[in-house]
């Protein structure tokens, strides 16, 4: 199995990723399912003037190294990459890229959903919302903490 | 033949993130512990840091990481160590 996860500054290219992630595994993959998380900008009534992303480097990618291998166990995986963006993002800019690779189109859908609700309750990432209002460190959610147990 | 007993002091690095680097206004301190543990460490830091500064990183829902592991209670620390505080993660 094939795993990549990055944590970086820089936007990302989905195509790119997608390509490369079609020759890794040409031949064997008959699904590739991609998922692009984006900054909104309004939140609740305000409006988002943006959204800082702090991270402990090292150990957010652990974090996210167990997520993937529990998928690529659970639903055999040949590919994944998990793309995911720090540091001071704006509205439309993209936040967060999962793909994955595998047999049926069945295990890449379940497996992209799994990994990216356990992104947003366990992975090492902190979120600061500046709003119209106020700026704020964002709290998780009792829907992704309720998606999270569904699993 | 007597030998002298000598105390080495441990140093680790203390790090916080996010609300809790805010809060107490710093990243990183690097500690001289009297008391080679976590308890070690919070008593240093509560001769550091303000009383409301203390209050953010005892708080319910900090978590406690040594060399990037969480650690729960008390914890043996040697020279090197790394510390960290991490408030509530909100996940990506």
């Amino acid at each position: 199995m094939h795993a990549e996860i990055r944590i970086q500054t820089d936007d990302f290219d989905m195509g790119h990723e997608w390509a490369a992630c079609r020759k890794r595994c040409a031949g064997s993959a008959g699904a590739v399912v991609a998922f692009g998380g984006l900054v909104r900008d309004r939140a609740q009534d305000d409006s988002v003037r943006g959204l800082y992303l702090e991270h402990y480097p090292g150990m957010t990618e652990s974090s996210i190294r167990k997520i993937v291998d529990q998928a690529a166990t659970r639903w055999n995986l040949f590919d994944v990459v998990v793309i995911h963006r720090v540091g001071q993002l704006a509205p439309e800019d993209q936040i967060v890229l999962v793909l994955v690779a595998s047999g049926h189109r069945a295990n890449a859908f379940t497996a992209c959903e799994f990994i990216m609700d356990y992104l947003k309750t366990d992975a090492v990432f902190w979120k600061k919302e500046a709003r119209d209002g106020s700026d704020g460190w964002i709290q998780a959610t009792a829907e992704d903490r309720q998606r999270r147990q569904s699993w | 033949m007597t030998t002298t007993a000598t105390s080495v002091t441990t140093m680790v690095c203390v790090r916080f993130f996010a609300s809790l680097r805010e809060a107490v206004d710093r990243e990183v301190v690097e500690l001289a512990l009297d008391e080679s543990s976590i308890v070690g460490v919070r008593a240093k830091l509560a001769e550091l840091l303000t009383n409301a500064q203390f209050e953010a990183i005892d708080a319910p829902g900090v978590q406690v990481c040594v060399n990037q592991t969480i650690v729960r209670g008390d914890v043996r620390l040697e020279t090197g160590d790394e510390v960290a505080f991490l408030p509530p993660v909100t996940g990506g």
